[in-house]
């Protein structure tokens, strides 16, 4: 058991990650926090594909050198995945900013009370 | 032909970047920018169709870039694309008309609005796995930023929740393809579909993962019950020409990737031999569809009404596609173009109504029809078509599904389809009945929403717009969308066989 965990290491941190940025998502009370929940969730994804590009010994996918090639693909969509993922930081931080200069207020909590005496 | 296919994508982001350009250069240029790529997009989209359907069956390809199709990333319109396609390019230049006089009226606003087009009618054409989250991604980037264009806090609160769940939908799909990829080595759907089918190759536990992971996340995108809690929020908080936009769109293109991906890439061999696959599908169809409908009924601000009615009404669609035979599927395409015109026709109704009235809550429809009467009639006819009366689309639509759960023989799916008619008629025909058939409420109410709305209005004038009242195009286009519910319930059934050819080679090819 504790072996197959050892071995498959880059998966279970994967794992952890995606468990704990889901539960800052979830916990947080703090809205920037919640963000940075999101974030820690989709590098769990990326380091799921590097992980599973990894090959042991293996080359960089040029003419001249030597197999075992190791597949530039799962790079490249990773490179896309991590620009939509700062795009999306981006745009949920200018939300949150819109958010305090409404409301005076991150605190999930208090926005609720807030928004109920709108 | 084929050339003409990147277009579809490449006119509006084109037009995105000329409408944030013309804003530097002149304020309040977007508008005229978005028509003309507008047109030019519904053009481009009408030309694929027609060559789509011309030859049943058969499918336009294109490879960007020059590559070979499993390598590079294929563009694919075939008949059911090509509908969506068409469906995106009508609705987003009708949608133009309103926002005329409706608002927001900033260049950026459009250059957001042209952006979303480009992600949907990427969504629908692409043939490619991780282009398709790309898109999905560009498209809820987007959404997220037009219904955070509201100019309340309301709208900002609501954006960012959209943007959380929205962003975990997208996260699954994207952990999804990894599965997928992993199993098998490929992106492009039809070979990923090949090679998926070829059960020996791939490890089956790695074909389940992805499924339930790309489903799911889909899932959250459509907004079935229970991922659909960032749905009303978003489409009340937004401002009534956006929440037309994306509820008329963006779920049913969602919707259209999950039909895309179930069958392109699954196929019905996958779902015969996993019936804990087909139980996911059956299962939330069913919830939705039910629950949908009575939070629905419980609603009192009538956007929120509507946008739990949309997530009945997406039931409906996961439940034609778990349905999964020919009639099912068509059922499925019609429902989509039909829920769309409808659906975006009803928020903006809801919007006129509330620009002539100051209505927007359900006690606030009482004898609507004297103070708004177009608004009060489209709304009565959509409302009508929504619930399935004949002639109108809404009918033809849940006539296809419910004919497939005949022939299938899923009699308890069939029993709740007909349940979801009269959930239906629950909700809208108490409207129906307060707008048509009961006094107008006391004065006081009516001027309190009156004051309610004129905040808004000064809103409105700070931006350089007329202080109240509803301009011809936006009667237009509400009255287009009514018009449109009832003739295309007469052009569906001849549309039905259009697409069965499509539909076959989709069910035929694993």
């Amino acid at each position: 058991m504790i072996e197959t965990l050892a071995a498959k290491d880059y998966y279970v941190a994967t794992f952890l990650l995606l468990g704990i940025g889901t539960y800052v998502m979830i916990a947080a009370g703090n809205l920037v926090k919640k963000v940075i929940g999101m974030n820690i969730f989709q590098t769990g994804i990326f380091l799921f594909f590097i992980a599973s590009a990894y090959v042991d010994g293996g080359n960089p996918p040029l003419l001249t050198t030597e197999g075992p090639h190791v597949s530039p693909l799962p790079h490249v969509l990773i490179l896309t995945a991590i620009v939509v993922g700062v795009a999306l930081t981006a745009v949920a931080l200018g939300m949150i900013i819109r958010i305090y200069a409404e409301y005076g207020t991150l605190n999930e909590d208090t926005l609720q009370e807030v928004r109920r005496c709108d | 032909m084929t050339d003409l296919v990147p277009f579809a994508v490449a006119v509006p982001i084109l037009g995105s970047l000329v409408a944030f350009v013309a804003g530097v250069l002149r304020s309040k240029s977007g508008w005229a920018v978005a028509v003309a790529a507008s047109i030019a997009q519904l053009a481009v989209a009408g030309v694929l169709a027609a060559a789509a359907f011309a030859e049943p069956g058969d499918r336009i390809s294109y490879v960007v870039g020059g590559f070979e199709v499993p390598y590079g990333i294929e563009l694919v319109v075939d008949g059911l694309s090509a509908t969506v396609l068409l469906l995106v390019a009508a609705v987003s230049l009708g949608v133009l008309a309103y926002a005329r006089r409706a608002g927001p009226r900033s260049n950026p606003f459009y250059a957001v609005y042209l952006l979303l087009v480009a992600g949907l009618s990427g969504m629908t054409i692409t043939g490619d796995l991780f282009n398709m989250y790309v898109f999905l991604e560009i498209t809820g980037l987007a959404a997220y930023a037009l219904v955070a264009s509201g100019d309340r806090g309301r709208s900002a609160v609501a954006a960012l929740k959209y943007l959380l769940v929205g962003t975990v939908g997208a996260s699954l799909f994207l952990l999804g393809i990894g599965y997928a990829y992993i199993g098998t080595g490929t992106l492009n759907m039809v070979d990923l579909g090949e090679k998926l089918a070829e059960s020996a190759a791939v490890d089956p536990t790695l074909a389940q993962a992805a499924f339930a992971l790309i489903v799911v996340g889909l899932f959250i995108k459509v907004a079935v019950f229970p991922l659909h809690t960032w749905q009303p929020d978003a489409y009340a908080g937004a401002p009534d020409t956006v929440s037309g936009l994306i509820s008329a769109l963006v779920s049913t293109v969602a919707a259209y990737a999950l039909l895309r991906v179930v069958y392109t890439v699954f196929g019905t061999g996958f779902l015969d031999a996993n019936p804990v696959a087909h139980a996911i599908l059956v299962g939330g169809a069913v919830v939705s569809i039910v629950v949908g409908s009575l939070l629905a009924v419980s609603q009192n601000e009538v956007k929120r009404m509507l946008a739990y009615s949309s997530v009945s009404q997406f039931g409906l669609i996961v439940a034609a596609v778990a349905i999964g035979n020919g009639p099912a599927l068509v059922g499925a395409a019609v429902h989509l173009v039909g829920h769309a015109v409808m659906k975006g026709g009803l928020f903006l109704s809801a919007g006129l109504v509330a620009t002539e009235t100051g209505a927007r809550t359900v006690e606030e429809f009482d004898g609507l029809v004297e103070r708004s009467p177009v608004g009060a009639g489209a709304f009565g006819v959509l409302a009508v078509s929504m619930v399935g009366v004949p002639p109108t689309v809404g009918f033809a639509g849940k006539w296809y599904v419910a004919l497939g759960a005949v022939e299938a023989g899923a009699w308890s799916l069939l029993a709740v389809i007909v349940a979801s008619t009269l959930l239906t008629l629950a909700y809208f025909g108490r409207l129906v009945e307060r707008m048509f058939f009961r006094e107008p409420a006391p004065e006081p109410a009516i001027q309190r929403a009156e004051t309610a709305n004129s905040t808004e209005n000064a809103d409105a004038v700070a931006d350089g717009g007329d202080a109240r009242g509803a301009s011809l195009g936006m009667y237009a286009t509400v009255v287009a969308a009514a018009v449109l519910a009832v003739a295309l319930g007469f052009a569906a059934f001849g549309y039905g066989e259009l697409l069965q050819p499509t539909i076959e080679t989709l069910l035929s090819t694993t």
